[in-house]
């Protein structure tokens, strides 16, 4: 079927919001079962973040050592501080293997072992080189094979589309309307059923490894349709960032033996992790990094350290490290053979999202009420895999996997159901915010906001959170939100606005934002990727429980009656360490 | 790290106001540590809204910033100031491409000719239990191929194209090397069939250019290479 994309209207089976991993993998899963479906994504598919990906997709291949499923699904309950589902863990891990063969049967090139297998590598947190790779552009490849077999498969896109709302109707899902950044113009897209698949929400923050468009869209819109989002407090940050630029130097860095130098040139991981060093878990390696720049012991002073390559020699990192080294050299000028690199930890992966059953169903409630129609996966939801930190090449995974699950559910779903009916006037909140930013009359620009905002984020609400802290920040996000009332856009154009999706994007993270804010708050412990100076222990007692928060007119409002599936006689909570 | 003082130019071009793209200057101050994307960011968030251009990674791997700077097709993203001697940017749009707004172009017919040349793995056996078998050496054929994040900087740069349209060009030709190359594909002979026409791999006269302009330094001409002999081995 070839849709008329002159027109505004637009009846389809199946909508997926987000051409990652997780929208393309279901896209493909539900053209193959023959049903109509079409993806709008804000980038074309080939941009989208997953192509960022380095390391790996972890699975017990077992292609280079002994592993088992049973060992990977102990590493990821521990990895994510025993806040993970197990039940949905368990099942996810049933899965992987069949994943990663699945994406070598489609064409996937993985680096090979010597008997033309795929190869795998050690990651962090994981006890068995389980990270299957392809040299570092993993997730390049994985996202192109999939975007080839989507049009293969003669997939519809809607490129450069941005849904501004969802059409969400007592409770039950009956589409999308979306922007087209080309020409300009609201589409409404009918469906049956949606995914969204929106990514990470990493852009909230100053410094960060994600790309622009990680701006947590879909998190927003769920929250302005009065349903909840969960444990939005959970937000990664890896240890070697760029200096300033935020964006990822591979973990293969610290693999190959990297230093970690504060400014008197100490290898300071050794008051910290004495014995994994630098290899230490993501989490610990951050906390250590900002510890020695809060005090005093950054780079001159400054909020950096140095990621030293020099004595790893130059033949090894040019054979082993070429991307690090590029990088250094292109933005920061810098010589790794020769100088040591500048890096801070940089926000990186969001544990946190929209909740979502097994099925990748999205909940609306702690006893999992379903909203009929409406599906979510990748990072831009919660399941919960990942607990309270994800490890390395488990998110590809979890990508993947999920949208592979998610389109299943939505085919049966379609195949069971007709249409329903649209709302009244389905553009009408859509058009509303289009037109705010165009007839402003006030004075804010949205680049400012945006900036105070991740600047507070960063600051506030980082690798290190106290309640003083947070409660500054508290303030300050209530106050951009006023200040946002009075932005205005210069470009009152249709064509390619960027003005316009900025502005709407800024509002995105000016609305989640609050919402892990609020659940940093609450969370009265120190668990995973949120730690608190004034709560450094976790507690199990109190606090093997989800966050679930909705914005309401009073304020964000949280549930914590959620508890965490914990199979006690197999996977029972112990300390984590490393 | 110290401030520079910048005189950036940059051809913009709406097509609902302009009736053809022109120059406009803009002078700021930055870092010296930073990148083009940083720059343009700088105008479009502090100075002039209406300024488009895209961008998404900022690590030289999505391939959305692809531009003209100073004479060079590069990754904005990855370029930093450093890498020109002078404090004078001019900034254009891919050449080769249709203008949507200022720095943003049309990659429509990119990305069909892309798919004309069927960029899928293509099996005409039964798929195995586990993974196809592919030696490390089979894998080291494609590995470089597969790298390529479909920026059209090749495609942009490629004369043989600018002088017909019609011509699949670089990266679609890379495409078919890609899955022609890779042992598992069965679909060798349909591909060559599409490729070995007067507007496929035989418009491809060694101009090297688009090796030059490549971001991720793939040796697009010495991969087209190997095309042109399968494809004559394969008519004998
Ligand atoms: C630098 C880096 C390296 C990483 N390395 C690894 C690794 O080695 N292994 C690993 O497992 N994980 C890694 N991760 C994490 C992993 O890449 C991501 O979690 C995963 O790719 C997310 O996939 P996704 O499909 O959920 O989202 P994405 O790939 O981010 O896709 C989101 C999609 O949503 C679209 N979209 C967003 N908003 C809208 C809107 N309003 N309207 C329309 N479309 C919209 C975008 O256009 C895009 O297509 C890394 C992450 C980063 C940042
Ligand atoms: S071959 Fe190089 S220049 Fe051409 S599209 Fe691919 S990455 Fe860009």
């Amino acid at each position: 079927m070839k849709l008329d994309e002159a027109k505004l209207y637009h009846k389809i089976d199946a909508v997926v919001v987000g051409a990652g991993l997780a929208g393309l993998r279901a896209a493909l899963e539900i053209a193959r079962n023959g049903f109509q479906v079409a993806v709008i994504s804000k980038v074309y598919p080939t941009r989208s973040h997953s192509g960022a990906a380095q390391g790996g997709i972890a699975a017990a291949l077992a292609n280079v050592k002994e592993d088992s499923l049973d060992l990977h699904m102990f590493d990821t309950i521990k990895g994510g501080d025993y806040l993970g589902d197990q039940d949905v863990i368990e099942f996810f891990i049933s899965e992987a293997v069949k994943t990663v063969y699945e994406f070598e049967n489609m064409g996937v090139p993985f680096s090979r072992t010597e008997d033309g297998r795929i190869n795998q590598r050690d990651f962090g947190g994981h006890s068995s080189p389980r990270a299957c790779f392809s040299a570092d552009i993993t997730g390049h490849v994985l996202l192109h094979t999939l975007y080839e077999q989507c049009v293969k498969q003669h997939v519809h896109f809607f490129n450069e589309f941005q849904v501004f709302s969802l059409l969400i109707e007592n409770d039950s899902c009956k589409g999308v309307v979306a922007w087209d950044i080309r020409n300009g113009g609201m589409h409404t897209f009918h469906s049956k059923s949606v995914l969204l698949a929106t990514g990470g929400y990493g852009r909230a923050y100053k410094i960060t490894s994600n790309a622009h468009a990680n701006t947590g869209d879909a998190l927003a819109l769920i929250l302005e349709c009065g349903l909840p989002l969960e444990d939005m407090e959970f937000v990664q940050f890896h240890p070697t960032g760029l200096y300033k630029h935020g964006i990822l130097l591979s973990e293969a860095a610290r693999g190959e033996g990297a230093y970690i130098l504060n400014d008197k040139g100490e290898r300071f991981m050794k008051n910290y992790a004495a014995t994994k060093m630098e290899l230490g878990p993501r989490d610990v390696v951050s906390r250590a990094e900002q510890t020695e720049i809060n005090e005093g012991r950054g780079i001159g002073g400054k909020d950096y350290v140095y990621l030293d390559l020099r004595h790893i020699g130059k033949e090894r990192i040019m054979e082993r490290l070429p991307q690090v080294y590029d990088l250094a050299l292109n933005y920061l000028k810098v010589d790794a053979i020769k100088e040591p690199i500048p890096i801070q930890p940089t926000a990186h992966y969001s544990m946190g999202g929209i909740p979502a059953n097994v099925r990748t169903e999205v909940i609306k409630d702690a006893k999992g009420s379903i909203i009929k129609g409406l599906y979510t996966a990748g990072e831009a939801s919660c399941l919960s895999v990942h607990g309270a930190n994800r490890l390395g090449t488990n998110s590809l995974q979890d990508a993947a996997t999920f949208g592979r699950i998610a389109g299943i559910s939505m085919s049966q779903f379609v195949r069971d159901n007709k249409f329903e009916n649209l709302p009244a006037n389905p553009q009408d909140a859509a058009l509303k915010k289009v037109s705010t930013f165009m007839n402003g009359t006030g004075k804010e620009r949205h680049s400012v906001i945006r900036a105070l905002l991740q600047n507070g984020m960063t600051k506030l609400a980082g690798v290190f959170r106290t309640e003083e802290d947070m409660l500054k920040l508290r303030v300050l996000v209530k106050e951009l939100q006023e200040r946002f009332k009075n932005v205005t856009i210069d470009d009152k154009g249709n064509s390619y606005n960027m003005d316009l999706i900025e502005a709407f994007e800024v509002s995105n993270l000016l609305s989640f934002s609050e919402t892990i804010v609020e659940g940093a708050i609450a969370r009265k412990e120190s668990r995973g990727a949120h730690y608190r100076n004034d709560y450094p222990k976790r507690d199990d007692e109190n606090w093997l429980r989800h966050t679930l928060a909705w914005q309401t007119e009073k304020g964000v409002v949280l549930d914590h009656s959620k508890e965490v599936i914990i199979f006690r006689d197999r996977y029972a909570p112990q300390e984590r360490k490393y | 790290m110290a401030k520079v003082k910048l005189n950036v130019k940059v051809l913009r071009y709406n097509p609902d106001t302009d009736k053809k793209p022109y120059w406009k200057t803009y002078e700021l101050e930055t870092e010296d540590d930073v990148t083009i994307l940083d720059v343009l960011n700088e105008i479009h968030w502090n100075i002039d809204g209406t300024l488009a251009y895209r961008r998404s990674c900022r690590s030289a791997i999505c391939g959305s910033c692809a531009m003209k700077v100073n004479g060079r097709n590069v990754l904005a993203c990855e370029t930093g100031l450093h890498q020109f001697n002078s404090h004078k940017l001019k900034i254009e749009p891919l050449p080769g491409f249709k203008i949507i707004k200022d720095l943003v172009v049309d990659l429509d017919e990119f990305f069909a000719k892309l798919e004309r040349i069927l960029p899928y793995l293509i099996l005409k056996k039964p798929t195995p239990d586990k993974e196809f078998l592919q030696s490390p050496q089979d894998f080291d054929k494609i590995q470089e191929a597969a790298m390529c994040i479909l920026c059209g900087s090749c495609t942009s740069s490629c004369p043989s194209l600018w002088a017909n349209e019609d011509y699949l060009g670089p990266a679609a030709l890379l495409k078919a090397y890609r899955f022609i190359f890779d042992s598992r594909d069965d679909g060798t002979d349909e591909r060559l069939d599409i490729i070995n026409d007067r507007n496929g791999i035989w418009r491809c006269h060694t101009i090297f250019n688009c090796m030059e302009a490549c971001p991720k330094d793939i040796k697009i001409t010495e991969y087209l290479s190997r095309l042109k002999v399968k494809a004559t081995e394969n008519s004998i």
